[in-house]
């Protein structure tokens, strides 16, 4: 007792520092280091390039950001119930392949280019949740099956594994249109991104999701449906990546099978830079929202500066080691105090 | 009539059966003391009365009414909270939110938004029955993970009370606790009597058990081995039961 009374009355730098820190985390819900990296990001690329800061520069990254984005929310929420999705990427790809198939192959009424994709994606979150909660096998291994199988029927769908193009107007809108001079993507991101805050800072399901992730048998103890609640996260999550197939359908006025390949590496590490935990219990859809602008801007970044995409990828896989490293620090830290 | 009444539990896991049909009453406002050895299905017998599982054979009736078939959640709506000797917080989570886990109360901002949780109603709330219970936490707005363990044990008793139970069942709530905090344990459950609840008392602990307890029940091999007026036996005769030397 005495010793923090101490540190109270002459709070040291490393004090303040914390004080910081938990007011951002907690007042804020985003995490003080990753605004400082994305703050640097930002700082250095502007240096570096001629081209980095001006408004269609912005508005190229946000627009390159919006599809991520939609997929690291989706990691978000099933993360933060300590969940595991693997299957976004894929996901995303056979949900854009579904849509377009439906509207352009088979000559339904473009609503089922939407449809379609939310559909096939919810489908199958529905499926990884039954299999996670009901047959329980782990969430790793069910969405890595999940990953193989999406991209599987993604690549049937498609006729010869090849991309559908010609995708009517409305649809191609959701993609490229620019309401009030703003991408449709970037609306989409941002209000899809809105109701997800809501949903995890503010509703019961986000606190019981928070709860779940935290300590699983205290929210089965007090009497939450854990079971129930995971199913809908993972259909939740499988909804969301279809939304980011729909996104980047409607972008490219194509439906592609190999669309999201490797971006739930992408969209996890987002989430996690954002400040969720890996190990559950910890969530921010803001914080997130840093994390995909911070991947945003550094591929964008590395665009610009002409790196070739392979690099990229080992850019991002290490920024993900390195975030979980943090992360993992950082929990035994506050255990121990 | 009691307030619990288990009449013939019987929980099997696989081959192997933990209880063998049990039955135990439990009247408001006393203090009943379960003891028996590791593995004598205390824990087992305790989850079927709060819902985590439901017994195979035999009825648990709450308050009159018959609850053998209901989740935890009923359960706890209608009356019966525990508390984990883990003390199953979400150790992540503040005060407020641990203690309201399950419960949150919520409203709808201007009468028709989507309904949001309320947490500052919470925060008052927790704050006061943190106070009630007589206890020193820093902030409220901490993480529960890192209070000592006294102070996390504080969380759980105010979960458990908040919500006016009639059935309080505490596993080893003093093991883990300095003398100091024992005591306090102790005179909340002596409190708890005068209020009229009726407390389940899971203990390896028998001074403890001696001194708060109207009856201690002995659980031995998944059977009742002995039911005791407190008043009327001693440590003697209980660990004989407890070992099985009667």
């Amino acid at each position: 007792m005495s010793t923090t009374d101490i540190k109270r009355s002459q709070p040291n730098l490393a004090e303040r520092w914390r004080n910081v820190q938990f007011f951002f985390d907690t007042t804020m819900r985003v995490r003080l280091e990753s605004l400082i990296v994305l703050a640097l990001l930002c700082t250095a690329m502007t240096i570096l390039s001629p081209f980095f800061l001006s408004l269609s520069n912005f508005l190229n990254i946000l627009l390159a950001t919006s599809t991520i984005g939609v997929l690291a929310i989706a990691a978000t929420l099933v993360l933060s119930s300590s969940g595991l999705d693997l299957s976004l990427g894929s996901v995303m790809g056979l949900s854009g392949t579904a849509g377009a198939a439906l509207v352009v192959e088979a000559g339904w009424p473009w609503p089922f280019a939407i449809a379609g994709s939310l559909g096939a994606g919810a489908l199958a979150g529905y499926v990884n949740g039954q299999l996670i909660t009901r047959a329980r096998i782990p969430a790793f291994i069910v969405t890595l099956g999940m990953l193989g199988i999406a991209r599987g029927l993604a690549l049937i769908i498609a006729p010869n594994g090849g991309a559908i193009y010609g995708l009517p107007d409305p649809v191609v809108y959701l993609g490229q249109g620019r309401p009030l001079g703003i991408p449709s993507p970037v609306v989409i991101l941002v209000l899809t991104a809105l109701f997800a805050h809501y949903l995890l800072a503010y509703s019961r399901f986000g606190r019981h999701t928070l709860a779940m992730g935290d300590n699983e048998g205290a929210a089965r103890a007090t009497g939450i449906n854990v079971e129930r609640l995971r199913r809908t996260l993972y259909t939740l999550s499988g909804t969301l990546a279809g939304l980011a197939g729909l996104i980047f359908m409607a972008r490219v006025n194509a439906g592609d099978p190999t669309a999201g390949i490797s971006y739930e590496l992408t969209a996890i590490t987002a989430a996690i830079i954002g400040g969720t935990s890996l190990f559950g219990g910890k969530g921010s859809i803001l914080g997130t929202m840093i994390g995909a602008l911070i991947m945003g801007v550094l591929q964008n970044g590395l665009n610009l500066l002409a790196v070739q995409s392979y690099y990229q990828q080992i850019a991002i896989g290490s920024v993900l080691i390195l975030a979980v490293y943090i992360d993992q620090f950082q929990a035994t830290k506050e255990r121990k105090s | 009539m009691s307030l619990l009444s288990i009449k013939g539990v019987v929980k099997r896991f696989g081959p192997i059966e933990v209880l063998k049909g049990v039955d135990l009453d439990v009247e408001a406002g006393s203090v009943v003391g379960l003891v028996g050895d590791n593995g004598a299905g205390k824990s087992t017998l305790m989850k079927t009365i709060t819902g985590l599982y439901r017994a195979d054979e035999g009825r648990v009736s709450f308050d009159g009414a018959d609850i053998t078939n209901l989740p935890p959640g009923a359960r706890r709506t209608r009356g019966i909270e525990m508390i984990y000797q883990d003390l199953a917080l979400a150790k992540q989570q503040d005060v407020a939110a641990n203690i309201f886990l399950g419960r949150e109360p919520s409203k709808r901002p201007l009468g028709f938004l989507p309904p949001i949780v309320d947490k500052a109603r919470m925060d008052i709330e927790a704050r006061a029955m943190i106070d009630r219970l007589g206890a020193r936490i820093p902030s409220i707005h901490r993480p529960v993970g890192m209070f000592s363990g006294g102070q996390q044990q504080t969380v759980a008793i105010a979960r458990a009370l908040t919500f006016a139970p009639k059935l309080v069942i505490m596993d080893e709530p003093t093991a883990a606790l300095a003398v100091r905090e024992v005591e306090s344990v102790l005179a909340l459950i002596a409190q708890m009597r005068k209020d009229g609840l009726a407390v389940i008392l899971i203990s390896h602990r028998l001074n403890d058990v001696f001194e708060v307890t109207d009856r201690i029940v002995v659980l031995r091999q998944g059977r009742i081995e002995a039911d005791l007026a407190t008043k009327q036996t001693q440590m003697r005769e209980v660990v004989g039961y407890i070992v099985g030397a009667h």
